[in-house]
């Protein structure tokens, strides 16, 4: 009994210092993404983004950060006050905990290993539109309405494809540890999940801009229809938790698409989380590439892309994975 | 790559041959290549130098083209005074009536070293003929003060246009700012002068807000 409770004690000690570790690494993460998002649409459009805070602007979003917590927290007259706060946080706190289980790097580097990595992941990242959900709900207006509508159609539909790509690397594996489906990866690009299944890798990526709500499937937000659709009533920190969990979610699902089919932590060389980072910063610049190449599709496109085509063709993907590792 | 195999999968299920299927299988494959024909061009651009000019520090070079408030042109002979013959065509045609004139009558010097300036503001004779002075001496204008109100002005040009003597032309004012609207009431003569001086009429605010 005494050994159990501090087994206990010892696991909520590292699961807490992970969290604040995370916490920490999210806030870093989002201030370089939120510039690099900027410089990188900037070079795009062949202007220099943001140039005059700091050497070439490196400070913005610092600034900006700043700003947005110095600013009044306003609640919109009508608004359900108690479901109008909470919904950033409920944004927010499950992309923390889907950092938890992501090998990061050789040995220590997991937050927590977990047998189940790739399932807390896609169950917390689910919880995410439950927030968006509120807010639009709970904002007493109408885009808000219509973007959380939006997000709660694209997410559920989107997850789908997403579930059945990750869940043919699963088969393949034959497990849902992520440090495990790391560890069956080799150094070189072609000992990459990524050479074995193209397919899946294409399909989670498109997914993945749905799930995140990222152009060109940024129909929750949608600022030329909707203003800024399910945010449009937060102000300071309130619409910053909801800056913070999109930018995270984007990490999250960028991280999750390295380990899968970009082998982790490992590359060429010099294994380490060094490889690990720079993947996942590799599929955050393809999304901003995304972004910034692509317009936003209608909302019948967006469901037609998905059920149409990435549903079937993942099923026929996971289909044809179950059959080679079941025969061959 | 990942088109191919997207396009394998699919021919595996149509197993039933339907030509619709494939249609739109062959569409979905064009319209999946033009994204990374699309993907392409920006990533092309994405290389290529930025042609923002950081203002502050750089400014561009092409102002010669540049219509900023009209100011008076000097005079070939002597650069102290207008080219202006104070005819008032322009005061007359402004649309928006933002050029006011002051000037008062003056005896003709005749001194030769001021030949010039009489040949230029009395060069027509008409105000001497009509006047039909007693005296032998002619009675010329002299221009005071060329006020324009460029908070009214449209930059229309028509006084530029009508001017019989080109007196008028636009300057390449580019730095203009103010806080109040006496700001913008300049004294295109002075400014002319101010200008001949020292170089620094650079904002005309300066010179005319008398």
């Amino acid at each position: 009994m005494n050994v159990l409770g501090i087994h206990i004690a010892v696991e909520l000690i590292q699961i807490v210092v992970a969290v604040v570790a995370f916490l920490a690494f999210i806030g870093v993460n989002v201030l370089v993404l939120v510039l690099m998002e900027r410089k990188v649409a900037g070079r795009f459009q062949r202007r220099p983004g943001p140039y005059e805070v700091g050497p070439h602007g490196s400070l913005q979003t610092l600034a900006d950060a700043v700003k947005m917590m110095a600013k009044e927290l306003h609640t919109p007259r009508g608004a359900d006050k108690v479901l109008f706060w909470a919904a950033p946080i409920v944004t927010f706190a499950p992309v923390v905990v889907s950092f938890m289980p992501l090998p990061f790097g050789p040995k220590y580097l997991t937050g927590w290993e977990v047998n189940l990595g790739v399932v807390l992941i896609l169950a917390f990242s689910s919880l995410g539109v439950f927030g968006i959900c509120l807010a639009g709900w709970s904002s007493n207006n109408k885009w808000s309405l219509i973007g959380a509508a939006r997000a709660v159609a694209q997410s559920v539909a989107y997850e789908i494809p997403l579930l059945l790509s990750v869940l043919a690397i699963a088969f393949q594996v034959g497990s849902l540890n992520l440090t495990e489906i790391t560890a069956g990866q080799g150094s070189w690009p072609w000992q990459w999940n990524v050479a074995v299944q193209p397919l899946a890798f294409f399909i989670f990526v498109v997914s993945m801009l749905g799930e995140t709500n990222r152009a060109p499937f940024d129909l929750p937000e949608a600022e030329s229809e909707l203003t800024a659709g399910f945010h449009t009533e937060y102000s300071g920190m309130g619409f910053g938790l909801f800056f913070m969990a999109e930018y995270a979610a984007m990490v999250v699902v960028c991280s999750v698409g390295t380990v899968l089919f970009l082998g982790g932590w490992k590359g060429p060389v010099f294994d380490g989380p060094w490889w690990f980072l720079a993947k996942v910063y590799g599929l955050l610049f393809v999304m901003m590439w995304f972004r910034w190449t692509f317009p936003r599709v209608r909302f019948d496109q967006l469901l037609n892309i998905n059920w149409k085509w990435l549903t079937p063709l993942a099923l026929l993907n996971l289909l044809a994975v179950a059959f080679l590792v079941k025969v061959v | 790559m990942v088109t191919g195999s997207d396009g394998k999968e699919h021919a595996e299920l149509g197993k039933s041959p339907s030509p619709g299927l494939f249609r739109e299988i062959r569409k979905a494959l064009e319209g999946l290549w033009s994204l990374v024909v699309g993907l392409g061009v920006t990533g092309n651009q994405f290389y290529r130098p930025s042609v923002t000019v950081h203002y502050p520090r750089q400014t561009v070079d092409n102002l010669s083209t540049y219509r900023g408030p009209v100011e008076l042109v000097p005079s070939d002979k002597d650069p102290g005074t207008s080219k202006c013959i104070l005819c008032g065509m322009c005061v007359q045609t402004c649309p928006s009536g933002c050029i006011e004139i002051e000037s008062h009558q003056e005896e003709e010097p005749d001194a030769p070293e001021a030949e010039g300036k009489a040949a230029a503001a009395g060069g027509e004779g008409a105000e001497g003929e009509k006047k039909a002075p007693p005296k032998k001496k002619k009675k010329i204008k002299v221009m005071d003060k060329y006020l324009l109100k460029f908070h009214l002005c449209s930059l229309c040009g028509q006084c530029v246009q009508v001017c019989p003597v080109s007196a008028l032309r636009f300057s390449r004012e580019v730095y203009l700012a103010g806080t109040s609207r006496s700001d913008f009431e300049f004294d295109l003569l002075a400014r002319m002068r101010a200008q001949r001086r020292g170089g620094t009429g650079s904002n005309p605010g300066r010179g005319g807000s008398a």
